[in-house]
């Protein structure tokens, strides 16, 4: 049996799929986020170093783990839309890069308000830190260089061509830990080692990463379904949506 | 209670960090439910009332 890849390619048949995503994605998101959050804040015992204020941890490590993903798949679909210039790929990317810039902001904050307890400041320019904050500038780059130009195709074209640039930016903050040893402190979790943390943390930041990924994912979805509306409003099955014709949709 | 909200001496941290994440999150929220009634109002206004567009001069 041969499956049709490119199905799903065409907006026309993206959008009503997407929309039966969203609220999947989004529901999952909070009901792992509830989950995640008990045993963070509740369930976990003190940290015997840090005291409580390694709870920061349950939010930080996720958020920074999403903002380094969904530059990586941003950049993926622009290498997509660039090489077969396909309209839906460029779509995404551009859907993905708020909720992208989203996550780094909440890295970026958390890891400021972990640091002062802990390392006695709020900020400092650390490999790590300084990478995270080019990496705000990269999505908010590639927001504004959108917004920028007029016609949807050349800005597709621009935002891609500085999305695979920024990607080397990606490798540069996941091991500037380990190239420069500076503040921030080496990963908790490894995929060559065993975690250095205990079991029910390790549960709720792996809980806590789900419910990160059901968010955006959603978030994204919902914002691809926008954009969709928004750049082929002269179609006609756009104009024959429920919700077009219908006010009260 | 009290306890559980002091986060034995660390709660600014905690919940300012927290705070701040589920701000961000529902302001962005909130700003994909308004960008999608204004692109569905410009969809609408596009549907009763068609753009000149590359189609117009031929039909």
């Amino acid at each position: 049996m041969s499956i049709n890849w490119f199905r799903y390619a065409s907006p026309a048949t993206f959008y009503p799929l997407a929309g039966k995503l969203v609220p999947l994605f989004a529901g999952g998101a909070v009901i792992l986020a509830a989950i995640g959050l008990y045993i963070g804040l509740v369930v976990a015992p003190t940290d015997f170093q840090q005291g409580d204020a390694y709870r920061i941890i349950f939010l930080h490590v996720p958020a920074a783990w999403m903002s380094m993903f969904l530059y990586v798949v941003m950049a993926g679909w622009s290498a997509l839309a660039l090489g077969l210039n396909t309209r839906l790929s460029a779509m995404m990317a551009q859907a993905i890069a708020p909720t992208g810039a989203l996550m780094t902001l909440i890295a970026l904050a958390s890891g400021a308000f972990w640091g002062r307890p802990t390392w006695g400041t709020y900020w400092a320019w650390d490999a790590r830190m300084t990478s995270e904050l080019i990496l705000l500038f990269l999505y908010l780059g590639v927001i504004a260089l959108r917004n920028a130009i007029d016609d949807p195709r050349r800005a597709d074209r621009a935002c891609g061509v500085l999305a695979l640039t920024g990607v080397v930016n990606i490798p540069i903050i996941y091991f500037s830990v380990q190239w420069w040893n500076t503040l921030h402190q080496g990963g908790t979790v490894s995929f060559t080692k065993a975690p250095s943390m205990e079991s029910i943390m390790l549960a709720g930041m792996l809980i806590m990463s789900f419910a990160a990924w059901f968010y955006a994912i959603a978030a994204v979805l919902a914002r691809a379904r926008t954009i969709i509306v928004e750049r082929e409003r002269g179609a006609a099955w756009i104009a024959a949506l429920p919700e077009v014709r219908n006010i009260n949709a | 209670m009290s306890a559980f909200f002091a986060m034995n001496g660390y709660g600014f941290y905690v919940w300012s960090a927290y705070g701040l994440a589920a701000v961000a999150i529902v302001v962005e929220v909130l700003l994909l439910r308004s960008q999608r009634r204004a692109v569905l109002a410009q969809a609408r206004s596009t549907v009763s009332a068609p753009a000149p567009g590359p189609l117009a001069a031929t039909e």
